[in-house]
């Protein structure tokens, strides 16, 4: 038997659909305009999206603010193709989903020539088929996962990727640190680390070189003693570290304090000032790969940190500022070379980028839309990073 | 078996951070009836309470004394014990009489609130900061087991508050008021008890007990921001139910169960990826064969 | 009366045919706002009928979201776009077996406990697919084909909504609000709570899968990460707000909720948008709990 309700099938079903439909029609009247809002005659329109809040923020904001002077100096310079530069930035709040929206908006609506993006390569990913079917060139400061250049033609990067970093580290370890035994512990919550680690452990059997023990931590983890007990037991002449500078800080400090006191190392997720203010003397001594070096500086990467540090209240530029200044000035270069802000012909000029004198090093793009940059090994010596050696590609 | 030991060793001090945790939780749970999501961001709250008081504290005491800890400890406690009890004052005493979905969803958002806020630049920031020194660490090896101060220092500091909190509860008038509302808060409140005050002691006995953990936490892993709470509350929240919420020896023992559970389990090889599961799994199985927790009673339900 | 729906659900099916059929001219932003808000309303509708009209309280809901999501995209990547429509059922079967699994524990668990419980089977799911190499591990599914329209999302949420209303309103579904007011009455006269419950489960979890699967389609890349707590949270939050148990104003909810971030996305406040969020919640559970979009006669059994 029924209970006694009121017949609300077909009340709540009229009332349900009205508030859509409405929403729907409004939204199609918003959204019928397919153009892009027209630039306006003297600026051209570049975006970018970056992890500004939530757990990347770090990352996100470096190098933002490495772009932000960028475009700060290419304006005051007079701009590109007399026009100056606007920046619109999105922060997608280093969730997943957002990326997307965050593009979308800034193509469809905002109506950028070109995306400056991202820092992690989880959300690179989700941005850069948004960007090539739009063709609309993607530059990302300082993804190193393989896939994102992968997507299409359209998206490009200006650092190295992990096969090449892996490469170098484990022949580092082979050669310079004289390491038989290595153990790897990997951040299995970012694919950065586990891509890091598996070219590394590639290379470094290549060497004849053996990997005893292979543990993991989540990235954001603070507590590490249970992986290390596992990794110290396992006897390892040397531990590679491929994670992020804040875990990997603690990492250094709890191992000290298990009395794990071989070698540890990694790759450029531990470039920060951060890393030896949190880590201090736990991470005295220890090697990494970056993509540049303040103390074998070319005057081009000295102008850069003094400016930097003028701009942003004495703070040292990380290596994802440096490399955020650097994809926003190849990005005017390429607009330079190709005489204008069409989609098409960005991306040739941005193909065909040769030894240009960035902050990081001279930059080539290859055919793979990677870029070809050696790479150095820095290490922490006195609370800063002291520069051991160079290894080209 | 040196591996053995040392995990036992990372275990306990681990875990006992988890049990101070899990006492916050499980007490506003008791007398209130539901899970205040903001508790793990009083932990991060205390932390950074300790940070900045440890500078100030070291011009007036000496720097990295036992002295000085104590002072900043207690500083920070009180100072959450405060934010404790003002979080109760504004968020959820107006909701008193609504039904618990409603105060849960509302300590969801003052979670978000807290958690974001602090995320602001003009705040915190969301960046990692260094934790200062507190005390002295002095690095121990015997027979090849490693261990430090702090590790000995949470593990009494904690046994310590269990017992004066057991005393708190067991011996004193406000402690029998507790477990008077935790029963039947109109009763209580007939009786002539102060169910405003009694409630907001809870949540300051709750917020300091955070602060200390968080502090603790903090000096065994010292970069802190602010999400660093979320972690620890989300497996100290798991020990409370896993000893049977609303119950406080329980949750001690919840703590430190999942911290030496999650730290054994950690250390082999192909377990440690799923170390944010592991928690939660044992928390299921626990859940379907004790449904009240390992020491929670199975409440007769009257028809 | 369900003649009267039926007509209802054919008229949406045909409208969104007929506006997803100018998709090329629409703004490809706005576009993608408009499909975000379709997915919500699955989500949202599918999470009410375990949270609002059975009274469930579950936290889990972007694991059902997850496995719909990773199995549709798999499936399509290795066959071929035209399988799509299979995928997103198959997607929704995988959830809905989930679903069976995470409501077979909830039988003996109430409230807090399952919520947690709930919680905890969300994370598990997150952390097996992170670990998981079919699935891409931590980088997990990337350069899935956009095949998610208009007509699909808006068509899915028509079918959603149609499904669960006539659900709850028929005769059987009036056990699931039954179950909601008072398991042991209804177990007294001959309504099995177990069966109702878990139907809620799995029917909210198809649905679930079937979202997750549109989700993966129109994002292309389908990360482990996006899929845990907070996930979840996102659309209790919707629930809540419209009103648990209120199919009309759940949808309203979800799609405020699911607009709102995009208009504070206003470059000023971007920084100010998740504090603003969480204050809002706060206050509209202060100041209208029963939900903002609850418009009409309240029936006895909501909340």
């Amino acid at each position: 038997m029924p209970v006694n309700r009121p017949n609300t099938t077909r009340f709540h079903a009229r009332r349900r659909l009205r508030p859509v439909i409405a929403l729907a029609a409004a939204m199609l009247a918003a959204g019928c305009n397919k153009s892009n809002e027209p630039s306006s005659a003297d600026v051209i329109k570049v975006g970018e999206f970056a992890s500004l809040t939530g757990k990347e923020a770090t990352f996100g904001v470096s190098s933002h603010e490495g772009t932000l002077l960028g475009v700060e100096q290419i304006n005051a310079g007079g701009g590109v193709l007399g026009k100056k530069i606007q920046l619109l930035t999105e922060d997608d709040l280093s969730k997943a989903g957002e990326p997307a929206t965050s593009v979308n908006k800034l193509i469809s609506r905002d109506g950028v020539v070109a995306i400056l993006g991202e820092v992690a390569s989880s959300r690179s990913l989700e941005a850069a088929p948004i960007c090539q079917q739009s063709h609309i060139p993607m530059i990302s400061p300082s993804s190193t996962n393989p896939k994102v250049t992968e997507t299409g033609d359209y998206i490009f990067r200006v650092c190295f990727i992990d096969p090449f970093q892996g490469t170098v580290m484990a022949n580092f370890a082979a050669k310079t640190l004289k390491a038989k035994k290595v153990a790897i512990f990997t951040d299995v919550k970012s694919d950065y680390s586990i891509g890091l680690a598996k070219f590394f452990k590639a290379g470094f059997a290549a060497t004849g070189g053996q990997i005893v023990a292979g543990l993991d931590y989540n990235g954001g983890d603070k507590d590490f003693k249970a992986q290390l007990t596992a990794i110290k037991s396992a006897s390892p002449d040397a531990v590679f570290i491929p994670g992020y500078y804040t875990d990997v800080a603690l990492i250094c400090i709890q191992a000290k304090e298990l009395n794990l006191t071989v070698p540890l190392f990694g790759g450029d997720g531990w470039e920060s000032d951060q890393l030896v203010k949190i880590g201090q003397d736990a991470v005295e001594g220890e090697f990494f790969s970056t993509h540049y070096a303040p103390d074998v500086a070319t005057e081009r990467s000295r102008q850069f940190v003094a400016s930097y540090r003028k701009r942003f209240d004495g703070k040292t530029p990380d290596a994802m500022a440096a490399l955020g200044f650097d994809s926003v000035m190849i990005l005017a270069d390429a607009i330079k070379r190709a005489g204008s802000t069409d989609g098409a012909k960005i991306r040739d000029a941005l193909a065909a980028t040769r030894d240009f004198d960035g902050v990081t090093g001279k930059t080539s793009i290859n055919e793979k839309r990677d870029a070809t940059k050696p790479a150095v090994i820095l290490q922490v010596k006195d609370g800063r990073f002291k520069y051991v050696e160079t290894v080209n590609p | 078996m040196q591996w053995f030991l040392q995990q036992l060793i990372n275990g306990l001090a681990l875990g006992s951070i988890y049990a101070l945790i899990a006492l916050g939780y499980t007490m506003v749970y008791g007398v209130l009836g539901f899970i205040n999501f903001a508790h793990c961001d009083v932990l991060m709250l205390g932390a950074f309470a300790a940070s900045f008081l440890a500078a100030p504290v070291a011009r007036v005491l000496a720097p990295q004394s036992y002295c000085g800890a104590a002072v900043i400890i207690l500083l920070a406690a009180g100072l959450c014990a405060l934010i404790g009890m003002l979080i109760e004052f504004l968020a959820y005493r107006p909701l008193r009489r609504r039904p618990k979905l409603t105060v849960l969803i509302t300590a969801i958002g003052v979670s978000l609130f807290l958690e974001f806020t602090c995320q602001h630049p003009a705040v915190f920031g969301a960046a990692t900061r260094p934790f200062p020194k507190l005390i002295p660490q002095r690095d121990c090896q015997w027979r090849g087991l490693s261990f430090n101060t702090n590790d000995i220092g949470v593990l009494l500091v904690t046994v310590l508050l269990l017992v004066a909190l057991w005393w708190v509860v067991r011996r004193t008038r406000i402690g029998v008021a507790m477990r008077a509302v935790s029963f039947n808060e109109s009763a209580a409140a007939l009786m002539g008890v102060n169910i405003n005050r009694v409630i907001s002691f809870t949540f300051a006995l709750g917020s300091a007990l955070a602060a200390v953990a968080g502090v603790f936490y903090a000096m065994r892993a010292p970069g802190i921001e602010p999400l660093m709470g979320v972690q620890p509350g989300l497996r100290a929240f798991t020990a409370a139910v896993v000893g049977g919420i609303g119950n406080l020896p329980g949750a001690a023992l919840g703590g430190v169960l999942i911290g030496l559970l999650e730290t054994f389990a950690g250390g082999i090889p192909g377990l440690s990826d799923y170390r944010d599961g592991i928690a939660f799994a044992i928390l299921i199985l626990i859940l379907l064969f004790k449904p009240a927790g390992l020491l929670g009673k199975a409440q007769v339900e009257k028809v | 009366m369900i003649a009267g729906s039926r007509r209802w659900l054919l008229a949406a099916l045909a409208a969104a045919f007929a506006v997803s059929w100018f998709s090329p001219h629409y703004n490809r932003y706005y576009l993608g706002v408009a499909m975000d808000v379709g997915i919500a309303v699955i989500m949202a509708v599918s999470l009410n009928l375990i949270n609002g009209h059975t009274g469930q309280f579950s936290l889990g809901h972007a694991g059902f979201m997850a496995v719909g999501g990773f199995t549709a995209a798999k499936l399509t990547m290795l066959t071929s776009n035209a399988f799509f429509p299979l995928s997103l059922l198959v997607g929704g079967l995988m959830a809905a077996c989930v679903g069976l699994i995470v409501g077979v524990p909830s039988l003996r668990l109430k409230g807090d406990y399952l919520a947690i419980v709930t919680l905890g089977f969300g994370e598990i799911i997150r952390v097996v697919f992170q670990n998981s190499q079919a699935f891409g591990a931590a980088t997990g599914l990337t350069g899935i084909p956009k095949l998610t329209t208009l007509f699909w999302t808006w068509g899915a949420a028509a079918v959603t909504v149609y499904v669960v209303t006539s659900l709850v309103n028929s005769t059987y579904g009036c056990g699931f609000i039954c179950v909601h007011d008072d398991e042991v009455a209804a177990a007294a006269i001959g309504v099995s709570p177990t069966r109702y419950k878990v139907t809620a489960f799995v029917v909210g979890a198809f649905f679930a899968g079937v979202a997750g699967g549109l989700y993966a389609h129109h994002k292309q890349v389908m990360q482990p990460d996006g899929f845990g707590f907070i996930r979840s949270i996102d659309f209790v939050v919707m629930v809540i707000l419209g009103g648990m148990g209120r199919t009309a104003g759940v949808i309203a909810a979800a799609i405020v909720l699911t607009l709102l971030p995009e208009f504070l996305r206003v470059r000023e406040f971007a920084s100010y948008r998740m504090i603003i969020y969480s204050l809002l919640i706060i206050g509209l559970m202060m100041a209208r709990p029963q939900g903002l979009f609850t418009f009409g006669k309240k029936s006895a059994s909501s909340v």
